[in-house]
């Protein structure tokens, strides 16, 4: 694309004009990254009364503890469970919502709510409905005879949180999908109902397909969210547990810095994460703008 | 192939729109007919409700023997070319092809003949790997025909495929379409905007205004004796011009013109009936102030205005004439040239 160019005729003022986000840049970013980062080379003894550079050790501990490495398979699990689910029902809601014509504004409205609730309230919305002793879903659960209970069984606990994820993220992904939908030509189901495929067939031959660049950036976005944005809905659920079953990375970095007080490993655990991020980054940008399937 | 029979269609959408009404046409087998009318004259309608793609309201629809109002557009046997192509963008070439012989479970060796044929039919054989992105509108439109061809379906339905390739290309792909279609002998339904188009396809042609059939019939019978003033208004360019007939009665003699009916009061004239000859025998006479000439290379087009009459009158001559505009012309006609209409219903007298 063909930038314009544009010239200052003073020499400042560019510069002036950048500062406000250069400033924000460096105190909320740079800053406390290289603080991180240099946290991680780092070890204090209990007390924090000496503090001694190790450098990789605490790296090198990180991948030799058990649970940490559980900690990596919880993540996986559950960002792909959130990713899945939320992208899945989003796809559904968004197929069935654009086959309406006059109510389809005010259905969209009403699913775009979610969006809105703040993780940490999802996970409260979710813990009520879940709660073994008051909530509705275990009591409609034993009906069909299944024992519900998060605190004690990793997979309902792991359930619970992909639920309370997923749920607002349903929202974001609805808004995308039918816009996708939406840009579709009708004239390309129109031929392809005439070229004899049925409306399941038309749905994965053509419409999926053209969708592909918006499943992929959202499959990215809701991977990144499920693994950094969730720390609400972790806390105000199950708190990691019961056993480690929740105790996804970012979780697990706030409880050994903020609750142990290990700020050496929680740092070193932190620039794994920012690695993380900038590898999802990187691949969202390299991809969206070339990996286009027509 | 097939022959298309309408019988009363009509369409009439939700809240009481009505779009299409008593439309009665027989196509006979391997007939070409062509829909043609200003937008919002319910010719796509039309052409949609035959496909399928819209449910018909009123009347019935049969292709060959079989009544069709019911049957979902893959049951109906015809195929669509669509304005915008409609190509599946993340299909090759050959795959746009073989996309509905594949859903109708067709054997691969199958496929890829018929494929190979209409590509090679289509001269788009070296593109069958490529990507509808990667071709030119002209490509493009092959690809769309050949879409159409390869299933051998007993219809083809046409929805302003040249509308959006440039004129010269349009010009091309019309002798292409209409070579391609009389040597498949398929029954074919073309919509178009275009009154051009329209006169040149057509073994017959049909003219819509406001939902209803004006006139059917074989484009020079059309041209030559248009059954109302909006089929004179349309089909022709530049258009028919429309005079009272009571200001020829003020020109002539009171014998020049009795053989117009009485009803007659309004008389069409074809811009390429008026002559710069010296009226003769059997002539009318008509002098008129040159407002615009415009040379078109091969002819010209004299914008007049004729006095007391409001509306511009436009003559088309096989040449360039040498006279200036502002000065005054007379023009000749023949008496049986004149088309007479009655201004209140809008149809031809006699």
């Amino acid at each position: 694309m063909q930038t314009k160019r544009m010239t200052f005729s003073n020499n400042w003022l560019p510069y002036a004009l950048l500062a406000p986000q250069v400033i924000v840049t460096l105190i909320f970013f740079i800053w406390p990254a290289s603080q991180a980062l240099y946290q991680s080379f780092l070890r204090q003894d209990i007390f924090g009364l000496r503090t001694t550079f190790v450098w990789f050790d605490n790296f090198n501990r990180l991948f030799a503890d058990p649970l940490y490495l559980n900690s990596l398979k919880v993540t996986f699990w559950f960002s792909v469970g959130t990713t899945v689910l939320s992208m899945s029902v989003a796809l559904l809601f968004a197929v069935m919502v654009n086959r309406m014509i006059r109510s389809r504004d005010s259905y969209t409205t009403f699913l775009v709510w979610p969006y809105a609730v703040a993780p940490a309230i999802a996970g409260v919305l979710w813990w009520f409905i879940f709660n073994p002793s008051i909530g509705i879903m275990p009591y409609m659960l034993k009906g069909f005879g299944y024992d519900w209970n998060h605190r004690s069984s990793s997979t309902d606990a792991m359930t619970l949180v992909i639920i309370a994820a997923a749920w607002k993220q349903i929202s974001y992904n609805f808004l995308f999908f039918l816009a996708g939908l939406q840009s579709i030509p009708q004239s390309l189901i129109e031929a392809a109902a005439i070229d004899g495929a049925s409306r399941f067939k038309r749905f994965w031959t053509i419409v999926f397909p053209l969708l592909s660049p918006i499943t992929f950036f959202l499959m990215v976005v809701n991977v990144v969210y499920a693994m950094f944005d969730t720390f609400g809905v972790i806390h105000a659920t199950t708190e990691g547990g019961p056993a480690q079953a929740t105790n996804i990375l970012v979780y697990k970095v706030y409880r050994d810095g903020f609750v142990n007080l290990n700020l050496g490993s929680s740092a070193a655990q932190s620039v794994i994460l920012m690695g993380i991020v900038i590898v999802l980054t990187v691949i969202q940008f390299r991809y969206i703008e070339r990996r286009v399937n027509y | 192939m097939a022959s298309i029979t309408m019988d009363n269609l009509g369409k009439v959408y939700t809240g009481n729109v009505r779009a299409v009404s008593d439309v009665n046409i027989d196509i006979a087998d391997g007939e070409m007919i062509v829909l043609v009318g200003p937008s919002g004259c319910g010719k796509s309608t039309l052409l949609r409700m035959v496909a399928g793609l819209e449910t018909i309201t009123e009347g019935t629809l049969k292709i060959g023997d079989r009544v069709v109002n019911q049957l979902e557009p893959a049951d109906r046997d015809i195929a669509m070319v669509f304005q915008n192509y409609a190509l599946y963008p993340h299909m090759t070439v050959f795959n746009n092809l073989a996309y509905g012989l594949k859903n109708r479970g067709f054997k691969k060796d199958e496929i890829d003949r018929r494929v190979r044929e209409a590509a090679t039919m289509l001269e788009i054989g070296k593109f069958l790997d490529r990507k509808p992105r990667q071709l030119s509108g002209g490509q493009r439109q092959r690809v769309a025909m050949g879409r159409a061809l390869v299933r051998e379906p007993a219809a083809f339905l046409f929805d302003e495929p040249l509308s959006n390739l440039d004129a010269k290309l349009r010009v091309q792909m019309r002798v292409e379409i209409r070579q391609l279609q009389k040597r498949l002998g398929t029954t074919s339904l073309y919509v178009t905007h275009d009154q051009l188009e329209a006169l040149t396809m057509a073994d017959r042609l049909v003219v819509l205004n406001g939902g209803r059939i004006e006139q059917i019939g074989t484009p020079m019978e059309v041209y030559l004796r248009p059954a109302t003033t909006f089929v004179a208004g349309f089909i022709g360019s530049p258009a028919m011009n429309m005079l009272p007939t009571a200001y020829l009665r003020g020109l002539v003699a009171a014998d020049a013109l009795a053989h117009m009916p009485v009803a007659a009061d309004l008389v069409g004239l074809r811009p390429e009936d008026l002559s710069l000859a010296p009226a003769g025998e059997g002539e009318i006479a008509l002098t008129g102030q040159l407002m615009l000439l415009e040379p078109a290379g091969a002819e010209s087009h004299l914008h007049l205005t004729f006095e007391g009459i409001k509306d511009t009158i436009v003559a088309r001559l096989p040449h360039v004439p040498d006279v200036q505009e502002g000065s005054h012309l007379t023009f000749s006609i023949r008496r049986d040239k004149l088309h007479p209409f009655d201004q209140a219903t809008g149809k031809r007298v006699a």
